[in-house]
């Protein structure tokens, strides 16, 4: 299960000179922005564009891996979930390639712009998909503009057959990123405590997931209650917390090799695991006679380092982007509230004045929004700037708790749970307007997300 | 079974009529059997003195004490427990506890976890006070993984707000 790096590559087929992937896309600011106007953060006008996903093509039907039914319908299936991603995350309303005619192999490079014109297409994805003869697929994506009958941008990646899906994440980047100025964020992992069995006998896996739940993992079998899972920023590992033994301690688990250590080597109880940016550093906070306070330590092992020393509950901690300071919760002031501090632990303050508890808070990685539980009665994910200023509620039900960031910082994923006593919990995510919610599917309870960054 | 249903029932009847701080105040049942011995030695039936089944039936409903929102203080009623805790405990000086601290499900995860430290804490310093030495007995806490009580209203909040103390066999 090693991350595997998949290939730019340069696209042959089309009269302009080939290109590899970074160098393919014109600036998000030039000046076609394909009839959009407005800024980033009213996905309005994105929705009104008229963005045609029809069938990627095969230049000829073959048998491959990453699907028994061939290269043809490999395509097929490449195409929907470029659409689904699209779709699903409330920024564009796409038509999918159920609903549209299907350009043959020739088109992609040459799209027939008269007939996409005419059912009213203001956007063209095209894509192909090729197998070679040691089994690897090339995937082609081709973003047009309908109306200018012109190409906007494309790409090209070699992939192995088992990461088929991997192309058309990046492609549905590619064109996510060209149409709004954004990075992107598809091609991307999360983890997550999968939960079975009732409230009072909850059973608690660690799980892994794609972006869009594909290639769905249960990590650890269920005897000893996981929680808290975090990808490190490299996908390489996860640290999370384990009742493994009866202990509540912090392990970090490699995913090639299954093996897992412990962060530290303590009598106390240690739980609430971060890694910083580069990797290289994990936080972690630590109950000593009942106090709990913040630490970190090299993520290869070493000498924790003790951040915050007041006598009550200092918890948690998320790294702004550069590494400089970490937000996190402390019930100094009595009640449960969010402070910045550096991140050697000095110049610690308060940044949330504006009523009721501050809890969770994750420092976005685009390091202009903070998102937090906010506990006002009910429990609302809520961002604001990391001053503390400009508070917004993105959610508003009975418990919404735990947000993770998306890798552009564009969307947030929580997880919701049920009042009463099912108690069940899920996984949701909602864009930074608060417009678009949906529920993440996933084939038991969830919760606890964690995204990681996007894959290389 | 039958008692433990009863005794449930009785709880949640009081959480209804009241904002009673110690929901589970009914709670136990008199223990007007615990102390009892064995009919004949013929029959030894029942948990082995010094277990956590004898501990347990003999505490009635004492081996847990209870918190208000957010708050880890031992108030008189939580002391009286800890009391029969530690006589226990002294009778026994062979045996070793741990105290699970548990939070009500109104807490975020890591912040509970935490909570459910410093109120198994306040146990343990409690029953360190009465003699009992700190290296017997240990602590874990479970935040609002494990609650007893299903329910998302007050009744079952203040039954999740605990301290358990469990022989270690």
């Amino acid at each position: 299960m090693t991350i595997r790096t998949i290939i730019a590559l340069a696209l042959l087929a089309a009269p302009v000179p080939a290109l590899a992937q970074d160098d393919a896309a014109p600036p998000p600011e030039a000046e076609d922005e394909g009839g959009l106007t407005g800024s980033v953060t009213d996905e309005n006008a994105w929705e009104d564009l008229a963005l045609a996903i029809p069938s990627f093509a095969t230049d000829r039907e073959q048998s491959t891996p990453a699907n028994s039914a061939g290269t043809g319908a490999l395509a097929l299936e490449l195409s929907r979930v470029v659409y689904n991603d699209l779709r699903n995350n409330g920024l564009f309303k796409p038509t999918g390639p159920d609903a549209l005619p299907k350009p043959s192999y020739g088109d992609i490079t040459n799209p027939q712009f008269g007939t996409w014109s005419g059912r009213g297409a203001e956007m063209l994805v095209q894509g192909f998909v090729r197998a070679a003869n040691d089994g690897k697929l090339t995937v082609g994506c081709y973003l047009y503009d309908v109306q200018l009958g012109d190409e906007l941008t494309r790409a090209g990646w070699v992939v192995q057959p088992a990461d088929w899906r991997r192309a058309a994440h990046k492609c549905a980047d590619l064109v996510y990123s060209r149409l709004s100025g954004e990075s992107p964020f598809f091609d991307s992992k999360i983890a997550y405590i999968a939960e079975t069995g009732p409230k009072d006998h909850r059973v608690k896996r660690l799980a892994i997931m794609d972006s869009d739940g594909a290639n769905h993992r249960f990590i650890t079998n269920g005897q000893s209650t996981a929680l808290t899972p975090r990808y490190s920023p490299d996908y390489s590992q996860i640290v999370y917390l384990s009742y493994l033994n009866d202990r509540m301690r912090i392990y970090v688990y490699d995913i090639g090799s299954g093996r897992q250590t412990l962060v530290t080597e303590s009598s106390n109880a240690t739980f609430a695991p971060r890694w910083s940016p580069d990797g290289r550093t994990i936080l972690y906070s630590m109950a000593v006679n009942g106090n709990t306070d913040i630490y970190s330590v090299p993520a290869t092992g070493g000498t924790p380092r003790r951040l915050t020393d007041t006598p009550g509950i200092d918890v948690g901690g998320s790294y702004s982007p550069d590494g400089s300071r970490i937000v996190f919760e402390s019930d100094r002031s009595g009640t449960q509230q969010c402070y910045v501090m550096d991140a050697n632990g000095g110049n610690q303050r308060r940044i949330s004045f504006f009523g009721g508890r501050c809890a969770t808070p994750e420092w976005s990685p685009r390091g202009d929004q903070i998102a937090f539980t906010h506990i006002v009665g009910n429990f609302r994910i809520g961002v604001m700037t990391p001053s503390g200023g400009g508070l917004r509620h993105l959610t508003n039900s009975w418990q919404d708790e735990a947000p993770t960031w998306s890798p552009n910082g564009r969307i947030v994923q929580f997880f919701r749970t049920a009042q009463g006593t099912s108690g069940d919990s899920s996984i949701w995510q909602v864009d930074l307007t608060g417009r678009n919610e949906r529920r993440l599917r996933t084939p038991v309870g969830a919760s606890d997300p964690a995204w990681g960054p996007v894959l290389p | 079974m039958n008692k433990l249903t009863i005794s449930l029932v009785a709880v949640s009847a009081l959480a209804l009529t009241a904002c009673a701080k110690k929901a589970p105040e009914q709670l136990p049942p008199a223990p007007e059997s615990t102390y009892a011995p064995a009919p004949t030695p013929t029959q030894p039936a029942g948990p082995i003195p010094g277990s956590q089944g004898h501990f347990k039936q003999v505490m009635a409903g004492q081996d847990t004490i209870y918190f208000d929102t957010d708050k880890f203080n031992i108030d008189s009623e939580d002391a009286a427990a800890l009391r029969s805790q530690a006589q226990y405990l002294l009778q026994y000086p062979q045996i070793r506890a741990t105290i699970e601290g548990h939070c009500d499900e109104r807490g975020t995860r890591d912040y509970n976890l935490a909570l459910g430290e410093r109120r198994a804490n306040a146990a343990k310093n409690y029953l360190v006070s009465l003699g009992i030495p700190a290296a017997r007995i240990s602590t874990i806490s479970y935040g609002k993984e494990r609650p007893v009580a299903l329910g998302s209203n007050e009744g079952a909040w203040a039954q999740n707000r605990r301290a358990v103390t469990v022989v270690l066999n």
